[in-house]
């Protein structure tokens, strides 16, 4: 463990809707540099937690931390002012305008006085491609090429080239392998990689282990809105993590017993416990 | 051939490829004087008075967001301007700010339960321009007792809004309607605030994410489109020193048809202002230009109907085409990677 001060920390944060409690005692931080993946399964109560992070919900109770000094974020806006910038599973792009005006919406370069202030588009172009060819993706080579003719995971990658262009330092990716086929998901593996290397905190929101593995330095598993595991790369093999999430049942025990009972009762699987 | 597969992926093909059609349909079934429809006046007259409207309709059509009370608006424009110059004897200055205002205070309206609230754009200018409708028969009812009102513009307005050019008989909206183009298309094209619009059309809270005034964009959005409307009717009650009640319903139609020929897409985020122009004078050279072929002029609008599914047929086509060309304009784009340098160029 190194002894700087996480980017982000979050201690004992609880958040409920009512009478309902979507997330109990929260605590976790991420450093300079840092993949911290974020597992669980559906209704874990991950995106709750990935809205606090990203300041569309205040933390019922509980502190947030950026850089040891304590934050507190009321508006999304405040959020990426800080540098917390949270790239959503197709968000952020727009299929159907240019590499180079995707990357620059909300900050177009401009040039020209006054009312006649033109948009750049050579500068935007060349500014987008070298972005996102520093990034790793040298498929792209022309800024006027429209984004929705790339593939899920180069759209990924160009969010992520933008967030980490305008300035973000905490990078918050939610599912961003989930709809993508096995090429496309190392690929974005790569970016996630690359974006560690360059020093940005990165949270990874994930319910595929094996690409939690892939690039996470440190885990946390999410059960019922509370952390039921949190561990160190190496700490625990990929079974271990598997069943954690299922919520603690051995996952080849269950898989073990589905599959005799499915043996025994001509093919069919069995009614879900409840 | 390469040009022409090029070209195909512009918004504006499918109101150009339309316009071809049309005209070539007229030359060929309908016989038409080539020369003699180019020169009329009546066709490009529509389509100025329509295309003014139709232009802001299609960058708040990008932006993913419709307006039908413009119908109302015209009217409504025209009336302001007839009631407070005709009947009240007011300055003229006093007509066109008041219709011009109105056009303002119903944008606005517009635009704030637009972005307020979840109902769809389409029913909250459905409610005002029926609205409107009725606030202008009972108004003009009210104050002039009928629903017709004569006025007499002075010298300087009838030139500037209200005169006829080139010797003939077009009208100066025609210029008008230039000048509108010509601003929308830099504003669109050429100007961060076009950007904002399409990242609007393509994914609102995305664009709202990466900094974008959504909600006051869309607020202006509205009120240019309703504006312009009440623009449009306050030139017609100069030129022809009267306005009534009824005039400008079936503009609604009229203006959205010519918008989807010229390429914007239902769902926003993508179209474009030249795209606008060519499928308003497309539209208007259906509509209007039928009475120079032998057709009967009652087949205008089965035209208009086959030609409109046409049109949002080939947007659809174009979309796909643009979404899987290697590039969006070859002719012009160049490889901006570091390495092009090195690279053969691409085939």
């Amino acid at each position: 463990m190194s002894d700087n001060t996480a980017v982000l920390e979050m201690r004992k944060v609880d958040k409920s809707f009512g009478p309902i409690d979507v997330l109990h005692s929260i605590s976790l931080k991420v450093k300079e540099g840092e993949v911290l993946c974020l597992l669980g399964d559906n209704g874990a109560g991950k995106s709750t937690l990935i809205k606090t992070l990203s300041g569309v919900f205040q933390p019922t109770r509980g502190e947030m931390y950026m850089d040891g000094k304590p934050v507190n974020f009321t508006r999304p806006s405040d959020a990426q002012n800080a540098g917390i910038a949270t790239v959503h599973q197709f968000g952020g792009t727009y299929p159907l305008m240019s590499v180079g005006r995707n990357f620059f919406v909300g900050q177009e370069p401009t040039k020209g006085y006054g009312p006649f202030k033109i948009y750049d588009r050579e500068k935007a172009n060349a500014i987008a491609v070298e972005a996102v060819q520093n990034f790793g993706i040298t498929r792209i080579t022309d800024g006027d090429r429209l984004v929705g003719g790339l593939s899920g995971g180069e759209r990924q990658s160009l969010a992520i080239a933008r967030a980490v262009h305008f300035g973000a330092r905490v990078l918050i990716l939610d599912e961003p392998t989930a709809a993508l086929g096995v090429k496309q998901a190392a690929h974005v593996l790569r970016i996630v990689n690359e974006a560690k290397r360059r020093g940005l905190a990165v949270i990874f929101i994930t319910h595929q282990v094996m690409h939690a593995m892939a690039v996470g330095d440190h885990f946390a598993v999410l059960i019922r809105g509370a952390i039921a595991a949190d561990f160190r790369a190496g700490e625990k093999s990929r079974e271990e993590i598997a069943d954690l999430m299922a919520g603690g049942e051995s996952m080849a025990d269950l898989e073990a017993n589905i599959e005799g009972y499915m043996e025994a009762h001509d093919g069919q699987p069995p009614e879900p416990a409840h | 051939m390469k040009i022409v597969s090029i070209l195909l992926r512009r918004p504006a093909s499918a109101s150009v490829l339309s316009l071809i059609g049309v005209l070539a349909f007229y030359v060929v079934i309908g016989g038409v004087d080539f020369g003699q429809l180019i020169g009329a006046a009546s066709w490009v007259n529509y389509a100025a008075r329509i295309g003014i409207v139709a232009i802001p309709v299609g960058l708040l059509m990008i932006s993913g967001e419709i307006d039908i009370s413009i119908g109302a608006m015209i009217p409504a424009g025209a009336m302001s301007t007839a009631i407070i110059t005709g009947y009240y004897e007011l300055p003229m200055v006093f007509g066109i700010l008041g219709a011009l205002a109105l056009g303002v205070v119903i944008g606005a309206i517009n635009g704030i339960l637009a972005v307020r609230t979840n109902v769809p754009t389409l029913i909250i200018t459905l409610a005002t321009l029926v609205a409107m409708q009725g606030v202008v028969l009972a108004g003009s009812k009210l104050l002039t007792g009928s629903a017709s009102v004569p006025l007499a513009a002075p010298e300087w307005a009838k030139f500037m809004f209200g005169q006829f050019i080139f010797g003939g008989s077009h009208q100066v909206v025609i210029i008008w309607w230039i000048i509108f183009a010509a601003v929308f298309w830099f504003v669109l094209h050429y100007s961060k605030y076009g950007n904002w619009i399409f990242a609007m059309g393509g994914d609102k809270e995305s664009a709202r994410n990466a900094g974008v005034p959504v909600d006051r964009m869309t607020i202006l959005l509205f009120i240019l489109t309703a504006t312009s409307a009440s623009f449009v009717g306050m030139c017609h009650a100069i030129l022809f020193n009267s306005a009534q009640v009824s005039g400008g319903m079936n503009d609604i139609f009229n203006i959205i048809v010519s918008v989807v020929v010229g390429g914007v897409i239902l769902t926003g985020g993508f179209g474009s202002v030249p795209g606008v122009f060519v499928g308003t004078l497309t539209f208007a050279i259906v509509n209007k230009g039928i009475d120079f072929t032998a057709i009967d002029r009652n087949w205008s609008n089965l035209i208009i109907g086959v030609m409109l599914l046409l049109a949002v047929a080939m947007n659809e086509n174009f979309k796909k085409l643009a979404l899987s060309s290697a590039a969006g304009r070859p002719w012009k784009s160049k490889d901006n990677s570091p390495q092009a340098a090195a690279k053969e160029p691409k085939t």
